[in-house]
């Protein structure tokens, strides 16, 4: 498959993944208030037949249908900014930032396998110009890879760290690196880290996949050379 | 007529259990598989609604593992799939015929329950 269009299948798959996940949290929020409004008019029902309404419960009900409506609100966040990431195809973002979305949209995923996720938020700022969808899609199958190998702790830690040339995310306490685990980069990964001149190394010392990034990210308009068909740098 | 509820949103569980007892339905709840098999342990539900989506062990695996238990126990299922469609073929192949979509209507699920017990 030209490289384009496995990106581009890429891309699709990614998308309705996230967006799958996440409209079953925000089906969840609704069931939640659903019920509270439901127990409030069963509430007035009762009160009409002379039973006392009961001020503590009432307020109860309302700061749950609140706490309800500000977690429906984060995930809708979340997916607004997780849409927008496919606006530019080259822009500098804090990977701080990304790394934060990447938690957001996955906590559902990693939750239903039982893993926890991690994110260790240096002070600074991690800058880097590059397509935040493309390398938000890479980081999924980063992340996907190392819950799989995730070890009997089921936890993965994620971080980034500035380096000379660029910044560098790591995948921590992986347990296992063979074939249980699937293969890292299997082909789409190959191709997305191919488009963002990235890096993918599984480190057998440390256990963690290490992503490398350059300090710039050009855009995919010059990685493929679009007089030579789909094409990435001269490769067939 | 004792029901045990079985999803990993509490406060969805929580609501649910304390409005079924206003209609006269004894109901329990657990926040995951694990939970749900050890109250097996200890006490009998005529009846199980299950969350389909759970961390770990999936609404389908456990009535399947509450089955092996307490093999004359009804089961429901509750989804949050956007149509109750894809949600059918799954629900048919472990032998279930209940099953709703969330947001619940409280009379719908009461009227399932009863349905499921009858039967």
């Amino acid at each position: 498959m030209a490289p384009m269009d496995l990106i581009g299948r890429c891309g699709i798959q990614f998308f309705g993944k996230m967006s799958a996940s996440i409209s079953h949290d925000l089906k969840n929020v609704l069931a939640v208030i659903n019920e509270n409004a439901g127990l409030l008019e069963d509430f007035c029902v009762m009160a009409e037949k002379g039973k006392a309404l009961e001020p503590t419960r009432l307020k109860r009900l309302a700061e749950d249908v609140k706490h309800q409506i500000r977690r429906g609100d984060r995930i809708i966040t979340s997916l607004n900014t997780f849409a927008h990431s496919a606006d530019r195809e080259s822009v500098a973002i804090d990977l701080r930032e990304l790394l934060g979305l990447l938690l957001e949209l996955t906590q559902r995923s990693a939750s239903m396998q039982g893993v926890s996720l991690a994110v260790d938020r240096p002070p600074d700022p991690i800058m880097a110009t590059t397509s935040p969808f493309l390398l938000l899609n890479l980081l999924w199958f980063c992340l996907n890879y190392a819950m799989k190998a995730a070890g009997p702790e089921k936890t993965v830690e994620i971080t980034a760290e500035k380096t000379d040339d660029g910044a560098r995310l790591h995948f921590r306490k992986l347990a296992e690196m063979g074939s249980g685990a699937g293969s890292c980069p299997a082909e789409p990964e190959s191709t997305l880290i191919r488009v963002l001149n990235a890096q993918i190394r599984l480190d057998p010392d440390s256990m963690e996949v290490i992503v490398s990034l350059p300090a710039g990210f050009k855009g995919t308009d010059n990685v493929f050379n679009r007089n030579h068909g789909d094409t990435i740098g001269g490769m067939p | 007529m004792k029901v045990l509820l079985v999803d990993d949103e509490k406060e969805l569980v929580t609501t649910l259990a304390e409005r079924l007892a206003l209609r006269g339905l004894e109901a329990q709840w657990a926040t995951s598989a694990e939970e749900a098999l050890s109250r097996l342990q200890t006490e009998s539900f005529d009846i199980a609604v299950l969350d389909v989506k759970m961390p770990k062990v999936d609404g389908l695996l456990l009535k399947k593992q509450m089955q092996a238990k307490c093999p004359a126990m009804k089961f429901i299922f509750v989804t949050g799939h956007g149509s109750s469609q894809d949600f059918e073929a799954g629900a048919l192949e472990v032998g279930s015929d209940y099953y709703l979509v969330k947001p619940l209507k409280i009379d719908d699920l009461v009227a399932k329950i009863k349905e499921a017990l009858q039967r």
